[in-house]
């Protein structure tokens, strides 16, 4: 499994790529494959407001069905829009194309709070 | 006992095998204070031959069309069901398998779901139904909690002209969530009040409800009732109780409704005395993943051979739990069976004249109950085989007077609509003869009324 | 023996695939009265698409259907937690006679005394054997049963001035219709992680006073005996909360404990599992809730009740209400209350307890060839689990082979708390005979994992379909037949 370095990850299992004030967030490579094949995703609208620790939207397989949780608060600046219509990208890419939301951070301070890749691998490994 | 193999000798050696001396030793976790110490009150079993002489005498004290002229609906109608329905449904590959989750060994019920869900699409003019609900009266419950969802609004208007048991039914359901009710008068015709509804629409309105027909047979106009609830930002439900009428009348569908629930027992189920019936639940399909119920949608198997699987079940209580569309599990399975070789079996010409009959026998019970002094009939916009008749004597008296001469006259009104008066509700199918009705008109006329 | 061989499966079409333009099955009488119709306005058009078949086409459609299938009277029916017992075939006849079948719901009362007769008693019945004294039998299934019984909970708490009580305990091993029952009568779900069988210290540390119950399903969805249950129970109501028990599981009960006095406040029935109804495919099932006295008035009515002789529906007072249009699923209790009468007190302890000498006979037979995670003496059921399993081989893979081999799967991944659960639950009606060829199925499949594999992960080959493309029917819905274009 893949949890590439220059990310930042949360115990919810959704990965921040930092790039200003703006962050892109999707799920990581081990909440894809707990899931198994993706089939729908609910993703919240352009400008809508998301905080820390509280879910934007939802990821479903067959027969699972997780919320996802906003790693940071600040207002949407973007969603993927071609989720919705190819949910399989979430298993074949979840760093890439399966990227999910972009959020314009409200308060950088909460990066502080998110684990590096070792930290979450070894969060991981004692959660399972 | 019949239905348990088992011999001594069967027994003697299950217990060695599994290395215990008794079957008393199987229950030792059961501790000695939650024991029951004595055997259970209950009457001697009997034989099937004694069985069945028992539930014959029973029988014979319930009054049935059979022994009475009836002309009793009110959200559950008498319709004739072919031999057929029946024996294809008693073929036990159907009414003893459990619900499809194996779906490999599951593709008569899956297919015949998939087929249900069609029928009612193309009947109720709705892009996607589900595979059943307990009845009309807990799907268009459930239907007023879908709308709460999807607007996020917690007021529903309710028209007074619905069914009053399924209006209690959505009350039950909606007692301890935060929805709030409010009703919806009927105007003259004994349509829902148009004017009034304008006025009880507001920003915090999820849904308006209305039968289709409504209670007192009367056909709604569903298309400015859609139009005034989706003004609001709200949502249409038609509520259809009798779904013959959904062979002749415009689909709900086509006249704007957002969901339609409705009661599917006209469709080869007997009245049986309130139950089984078969709640049918269709809406749009950008709302599918707020429905409430069991899906089967169609697929391929691994040889590219169709096939079908209950699918979408992420939105159920199984996987989603306390968040959940509803906590419905077991529905009403055979009962979509029966509605779905009913329908097979009349068809597109057959549910027409089906429907047209009805209207038929209606129009002339209306024409001869008019002619009756005493009688009027309250309610002039038009109706399908239910009508609303008023009497100048109570009508429980008038009732009880029919009942003596062999006629169940129909339903009374007083307890729930007490400002109509002495009224009661009379049911015309297909299934009453001319001199059934006339009947009824000559026993209201020698002074029942 | 494998019961399973690859007969002649015959081909068909959906029944829109099949119409022709004219045909119809129905034959309706002449119209002994004028013709009339509704205005133009409200009619419709044709049906478009809808089926045009004559009666053999029907009866032939439907019959092929039902060969796709698989019921209990096709072979054993194992599943966990759903009590596929047979269906005695006099209950069919018995709901079908015409004085109980066409019987309208709104027949005034005093013209149906047979059947306010035949709830009565059901009603009566079903109490002493719960020991519950009120039981409503409107609710038309386990679930609304549920609903049913957490309103009357709710509506109790308010009677009380409870209003803070907002909150319901529910262990992890439950059926989801719990929660989901819960949230629909307004509580907050606090799920309890429990390892077996529920302690009275797990219960305690959540025991507030926002807590208005606790849901049990009792045997658990483990097969286990709550052996902490009474002191739970007293501890609960000390607290002032009340105990709710899923019903599912009481056919391991039956004359030989009663929930009601275990100190449990709230339960329901399922007719389709314990009484031996018919499960039709998916439904129609029937729920009754019982109570105990105090709670009674708040159940859903309207009830049969007794006057001297007579009977009719009356009350409760305080009802939380209709969960039904009529009088519930009369149907399905006519066939429990024939079921009750065939079998009497000593018949149903008897069913009990061959159902759990079925469910020991079989654990004590796979024991060490497949992996039994809770070593505690199971009653009506028993969970296995995939963990031993070599070469990749997974509970779906067993399950499928099962068909292949002619028995339905038991219930598989559930219950949660156990990876890979495989939860077998014969019901007394099964032979020895009948569990050993199970049994000798199960051990052959375990081997055939590995010596080779591939024969559990392509099953099952004998059936109508192979495995189907559930991923695929999700991400495209097509939940309705479309004329081609």
């Amino acid at each position: 499994m893949d949890f590439p370095e220059e990310l930042k990850y949360t115990e919810e299992h959704e990965w921040v790529q930092v790039e200003g004030d703006l962050v892109i967030v999707g799920i990581t490579d081990f909440a894809q494959d707990a899931l198994g094949d993706v089939v729908f995703v609910e993703l919240p609208e352009v400008g809508a407001e998301v905080t820390a620790g509280k879910a934007f939207g939802v990821v479903e397989s067959v027969k699972a069905v997780s919320d996802i949780y906003a790693p940071v608060s600040g207002t949407i600046e973007e969603i993927n829009e071609e989720l919705p219509d190819a949910p399989e990208v979430i298993n074949t890419s979840p760093y890439g194309d399966g990227w999910m939301i972009k959020i314009r951070l409200s308060d950088p301070g909460e990066l502080d709070g998110l684990m590096d890749a070792a930290a979450y691998q070894a969060h991981i490994a004692e959660e399972h | 006992m019949r239905y348990i193999p088992h011999t001594p000798g069967d027994v003697a050696q299950m217990l060695e095998r599994i290395g215990v001396g008794s079957l008393e030793e199987l229950f030792v976790e059961i501790p000695a204070s939650a024991r029951l110490k004595r055997p259970l009150a209950l009457p001697p079993a009997l034989a099937e031959s004694e069985l069945v002489r028992e539930l014959k005498a029973l029988a014979a004290r319930n009054a049935t069309p059979e022994n009475r002229i009836s002309f009793l609906g009110g959200g559950a109608y008498q319709h004739f069901i072919p031999a057929a329905v029946d024996l294809l449904i008693s073929r036990s590959e159907f009414y003893t398998a459990y619900t499809p989750y194996q779906p490999e060994i599951s593709q008569g019920t899956l297919q015949a779901i998939f087929e249900f869900q069609t029928l009612i699409c193309q009947l109720t003019g709705m892009e996607v139904a589900n595979a059943s609900m307990y009845d009309g009266a807990s799907a268009c419950a459930e239907a007023a909690l879908m709308t709460v969802r999807l607007t996020r609004r917690r007021k529903v208007l309710v028209s007074r002209a619905l069914n009053p048991r399924w209006r209690k039914v959505i009350a039950t359901y909606c007692r301890y969530v935060d929805v709030e009710l409010v009703e919806v008068g009927y105007a003259a015709d004994g349509r829902t009040d148009l004017e009034e509804l304008a006025g009880k629409l507001d920003g915090q309105t999820a849904a308006v409800i209305a039968g289709y027909p409504n209670y007192f047979g009367v056909v709604e106009d569903l298309a400015a009732l859609a139009g005034l609830a989706q003004g609001a930002g709200a949502r249409l439900v038609a509520g259809v109780a009798e779904g013959v009428a959904l062979g002749l009348l415009k689909s709900p569908g086509e006249l704007g409704a957002d969901i339609v629930a409705g009661e599917g027992q006209s469709f080869g189920l007997p009245v049986s005395y309130g139950g089984p019936y078969v709640g049918f639940f269709a809406a749009r399909m950008k709302d599918v993943r707020a429905m409430p119920g069991r899906l089967v949608g169609e697929t391929v198997d691994r040889d590219g051979k169709r096939g079908f699987v209950l699918t979408l079940s992420t939105r159920e209580q199984h996987i989603r739990r306390e968040k959940a569309t509803s906590n419905i599990c077991s529905n009403q399975g055979l009962c979509a069976l029966t509605a779905t070789v009913f329908l097979s079996l009349l068809g597109k010409q057959g549910l027409r004249e089906l429907a047209q009959q009805n209207v038929a026998k209606a129009a002339y019970a209306r024409e001869q109950l008019q002619k009756v002094a005493g009688v009027t009939l309250p309610f002039a916009a038009p109706s399908f085989n239910e009508f609303v008749v008023r009497s100048s004597k109570p009508a429980g008296e008038v009732l009880a007077a029919l009942e003596a001469q062999g006629i169940l006259g129909g339903i009374p009104l007083g307890a729930d609509y007490p400002e109509l008066g002495e009224a009661f509700l009379v049911c015309v199918t297909e299934q009453n003869r001319r001199s059934d009705i006339e009947a009824l008109a000559g026993a209201l006329a020698g002074g029942a009324a | 023996m494998i019961v399973g061989t690859s007969g002649l499966v015959l081909n068909e079409k959906l029944l829109f695939e099949h119409s022709d333009a004219g045909r119809k099955g129905y034959s309706l009488p002449a119209l002994d009265v004028p013709a009339a119709t509704l205005p133009d306005g409200l009619c419709r058009e044709e049906i478009a698409g809808f089926p045009e078949l004559s009666e053999v086409d029907v009866v032939r459609h439907f019959t092929r259907l039902s060969t796709w299938n698989y019921g209990v009277d096709s072979g054993f029916y194992p599943l966990g937690s759903c009590t596929m017992k047979y269906n005695p075939k006099v209950n069919e006849v018995a709901c079908r006679l015409p004085g109980l079948a066409d019987v309208h719901p709104a027949t005034p009362d005093h013209l149906a005394q047979g059947a306010l007769t035949l709830m009565y008693q059901l009603q009566e019945m079903l109490a002493e054997i719960s020991g519950f004294p009120a039981v409503s039998v409107q609710p038309a299934a386990g679930a609304h049963g549920e609903l049913a019984g957490m309103l009357a909970i709710r509506a109790w708490h308010e009677a009380r001035g409870n209003a803070r009580r907002t909150k319901v305990l529910i262990p992890d091993t439950a059926h989801g219709t719990n929660p989901a029952t819960a949230a629909l009568a307004g509580f907050d779900v606090v799920p309890i992680a429990s390892q077996g069988v529920l302690t009275l210290e797990e219960v305690a540390a959540h025991m507030t006073d926002e807590v208005a119950a606790l849901m049990v399903t009792n045997p658990n969805t483990l097969g286990l005996f709550e052996t902490n249950i009474e002191a739970i129970c007293a501890l609960v109501h000390e607290r002032g909360g009340l105990v709710y028990c899923d019903g599912a599981n009481l056919n391991a009960l039956l004359g030989i404990a009663r929930p009601g006095d275990l100190g449990i406040d709230v339960m329901h029935f399922n007719l389709h599992k314990t009484f031996a109804t018919p499960h039709g495919g998916g439904g129609p099932g029937s729920g009754p809730v019982g109570v105990r006295a105090d709670l009674a008035p708040f159940l859903p009515g309207p009830l049969a009740v007794r006057d001297g002789d007579s009977y009719r529906f009356a009350g409760p007072p305080g009802s939380v209400g209709r969960l039904l249009a009529f009088h519930g699923n009369f149907g399905i209790m006519v066939r429990a209350f024939a079921y009750i009468r065939s079998m009497g007190a000593q018949g149903l302890r008897h069913a009990t307890e061959m159902a759990v000498l079925n469910a020991n006979y079989v654990r004590a037979r796979l024991e060490g060839s497949y992996h039994l995670p809770y070593a505690t003496r199971s009653l009506h059921e028993v969970v296995f689990s995939d963990r031993d399993l070599p070469n990749d081989c997974h509970t779906l893979d067993v399950a499928k082979r099962l068909i292949d081999y002619g028995y339905h799967p038991p219930t598989i991944y559930f219950p949660l708390v156990v990876k890979g659960a495989i939860m077998i639950e014969p019901t007394e009606t099964e032979s020895q005979e009948t569990l050993d060829e199970f049994c000798d199925a199960m051990l052959a499949i375990a081997g055939e994992a590995g010596a080779d594999p591939e024969l559990l992960k392509n099953a099952p080959v004998r059936t109508r379909t192979r495995r189907l493309d559930e991923t695929g029917a999700a991400r495209q819905p097509r939940l309705k037949w479309e004329r081609p274009c």
